[in-house]
């Protein structure tokens, strides 16, 4: 890469993310039904800006974990050294919010006192992915909140070469390939 | 055989006509989804947004402009597709018509299949110019004569009328396609057709509408591992048993009906490696092919991907033969084109009768026309401001840097909700349909002499 650091990528990537899950969103009320193609097309998209996130956040790891963490900061300091290795999805595909969340997730219970070696007698709800509460819901790259549009109202095209944020709503656990199997 | 040989590049376009309404304001039903020429180019065809067909004829000379071969004017209007609602999915079909192909003339009427996302009707197009008239038991407007009053005996005669031009549904293919058609074709022995859709291709009689033979299936059995679509397909235009079908991911595939019944697995795969110096978050998109057409000869096919038009010869699968840029000044510019939905347009193309231009749209109302013998392109403008009479067009530049000379056109000035999606090239002529959003543009070379 030239002039383009790996925080611009990660910004980049983040836009392209909360660009994307709006048309996805959008798409599900369009008339004629959902398209597979451009879905298809959107999901690909994703992902790719979802795996150049991640990999740019994990380069960006040890200075990004403090400030996220406001809680855990005091036994994080011991837990660091004892983590497994980085998250990998624990499914084929993982959306953006449910990687990010869990990470978060997964120091929690590490803190918990849970050992590694203890996985295979880990209760269900122990490595549930679910979030623990609107703290650590919302990942970083998802701006506020929008209005859903009403009918007959139109988001005007964005100018070129100025590529705005759009504000997407908020994630639900939509997995990038679940889209897909909404056929 | 060609009225005038054609110089490619060198040859002049001028103005003919412009067809729908002048306002900028654009009803939605008006755009126009669709443009075709039948087989010997009098007919020209056009499908909207609203489920109509518009077919215009040919007009054989017109008195104040002797060299204007190319006037069309208005033949039939009907209602093609209707809007329906799919109970079951909660799912509204729209009416949309998505292709129209016409069939080759084998009596007076002309065949057209029109389709819309789901399903596929046949037309009939005929002439009445004639009526009955003198008939012994009914009176002229066709109420029964009192029988008592009947004295003598006549024979019915046809006398002439206005002609009347009937469209009628012959046949409709329903039920068929659980996903989107995106393309029909019909096949050179004129019995069959096939129709495809973003997963499935179906083959049919034209005579028989309640049964299709599936002859490509990609679903996969875990629609989780879905990874390409079919994007559009064609059937070779002179042998029967072969078709093509191009996918999302870029790729090409002829299949040979006559190797198995499923054509799963094809015959040919065409597919040129990508360059990876332009790799982005978009490659993906960028090289979904939009369109697939076969020459007229059938020893090449063309394809339409987001930035350039590819020429493929038949027997050479690594790569294609010819590549051309439509808009590589839009590479740069992908990201707001995502945000805008433009990089998800899906532009045709088209060959002219004897393979020797190809021609398709781009944005601003630009079309570009690329000479494959002379290596020469040019970019014309569709636009009411050109539109006196053989007014000819004046080839337009885009500047992508650096200084703008006069008469070019800043890449951050194009209208980009001005696209130029369908265009049509006459079989035997240089004449061409260039539609624009809700407009139809026909334009002629320049004669000399």
């Amino acid at each position: 890469m030239s002039a383009i650091t790996a925080m611009d990528v990660n910004v980049e990537a983040k836009r392209i993310l909360a660009v994307s899950i709006s048309k996805l969103y959008a798409s599900r009320t369009q008339r004629g039904g959902l398209r597979l193609h451009r879905s298809l097309l959107l999901s690909l998209v994703m992902r790719s800006a979802r795996d150049i996130y991640h990999s740019s956040r994990e380069s960006e790891a040890p200075i990004a974990a403090a400030p996220e963490e406001p809680m855990d900061t005091s036994s994080r300091a011991e837990e660091q050294t004892q983590l497994p290795e980085p998250e990998s999805e624990p499914q084929p595909v993982a959306n953006g919010a449910e990687a990010a969340s869990e990470v978060s997730d997964s120091r929690e219970e590490e803190s918990d006192g849970e050992t590694t070696e203890d996985k295979e007698n880990v209760s269900p709800t122990r490595q549930s992915r679910k979030r623990r509460g609107k703290a650590s819901a919302a990942p970083d790259f998802l701006p506020s909140k929008r209005a859903r549009l009403e009918p007959g109202e139109e988001r005007y095209a964005a100018p070129l070469g100025s590529c705005r944020t759009m504000a997407g709503e908020s994630l639900t656990t939509l997995s990038l390939n679940r889209v897909i199997p909404a056929f | 055989t060609f009225l005038q040989p054609p110089r490619g590049c060198d040859m002049q376009w001028c103005f003919s006509q412009v067809k729908g309404a002048i306002d900028d304001d654009v009803a939605e039903a008006d755009i126009i989804s669709t443009v075709e020429f039948n087989h010997t180019g009098e007919l020209l065809a056009t499908g909207d947004k609203g489920g109509r067909v518009v077919i215009f004829q040919q007009e054989i000379e017109n008195k104040n402009y002797p060299q204007l071969r190319s006037e069309y004017n208005v033949y039939s209007t009907f209602q093609s597709h209707e809007p329906e609602f799919d109970y079951l999915k909660s799912l509204e079909i729209e009416e949309k018509i998505n292709k129209i192909r016409w069939l080759p003339q084998k009596n007076a009427a002309q065949f057209l299949l029109s389709t819309n996302d789901k399903t596929i009707k046949l037309w009939k197009i005929s002439e009445r110019d004639r009526r009955a008239d003198g008939y012994n038991l009914k009176e002229e407007d066709g109420r029964y004569k009192d029988p008592n009053s009947i004295t003598s005996l006549r024979v019915p005669v046809l006398i002439p009328m206005d002609l009347m031009v009937e469209a009628s549904p012959r046949r409709v293919f329903a039920n068929a396609h659980t996903y989107h058609i995106n393309s029909v074709s019909v096949n050179s022995d004129h019995e069959t057709y096939l129709s495809a859709d973003d997963l499935r291709i179906n083959l049919w009689n034209l005579e028989i509408t309640d049964r299709s033979f599936n002859i490509v299936d990609i679903k996969p059995a875990n629609m989780e591992e879905l990874t390409e679509v079919i994007t559009a397909s064609e059937f070779h235009p002179n042998q029967c048993n072969t078709f093509v079908f191009s996918s999302s991911k870029g790729t090409i595939r002829l299949c040979d009906m006559r190797a198995s019944a499923l054509c799963d697995k094809h015959s040919k795969l065409f597919e040129e490696p990508e360059n990876p110096s332009n790799r982005s978050f978009f490659s993906e998109i960028i090289s979904s092919i939009s369109d697939v057409k076969f020459s007229h000869n059938g020893q090449y096919m063309m394809t339409r991907d987001y930035l350039s038009v590819k020429i493929w010869d038949l027997k050479m699968e690594n790569r294609p033969v010819e590549t051309y840029q439509v808009h590589e000044y839009l590479r740069s510019k992908l990201c707001s084109l995502y945000e805008n939905d433009c990089i998800f347009d899906k532009f045709e193309c088209c060959w002219n009768g004897n393979d020797s231009v190809v021609m398709t749209g781009s944005y601003n109302n630009f079309f570009r026309m690329f000479d494959r013998e002379h290596r020469r392109d040019v970019t014309l403008e569709a636009s009411r401001e050109n539109s006196k009479p053989l007014q000819v067009l004046k080839p337009r530049k885009v500047c992508t840097g650096g200084k703008r000379k006069k008469d070019e056109i800043s890449v951050d000035s194009l209208d980009f909700n001005k696209k130029i999606l369908h265009t049509a090239w006459h079989p035997l002529d240089n004449i061409i349909a260039v539609a624009t959003t809700n407009n139809l543009y026909i334009f002629q070379d320049k004669l000399t002499g």
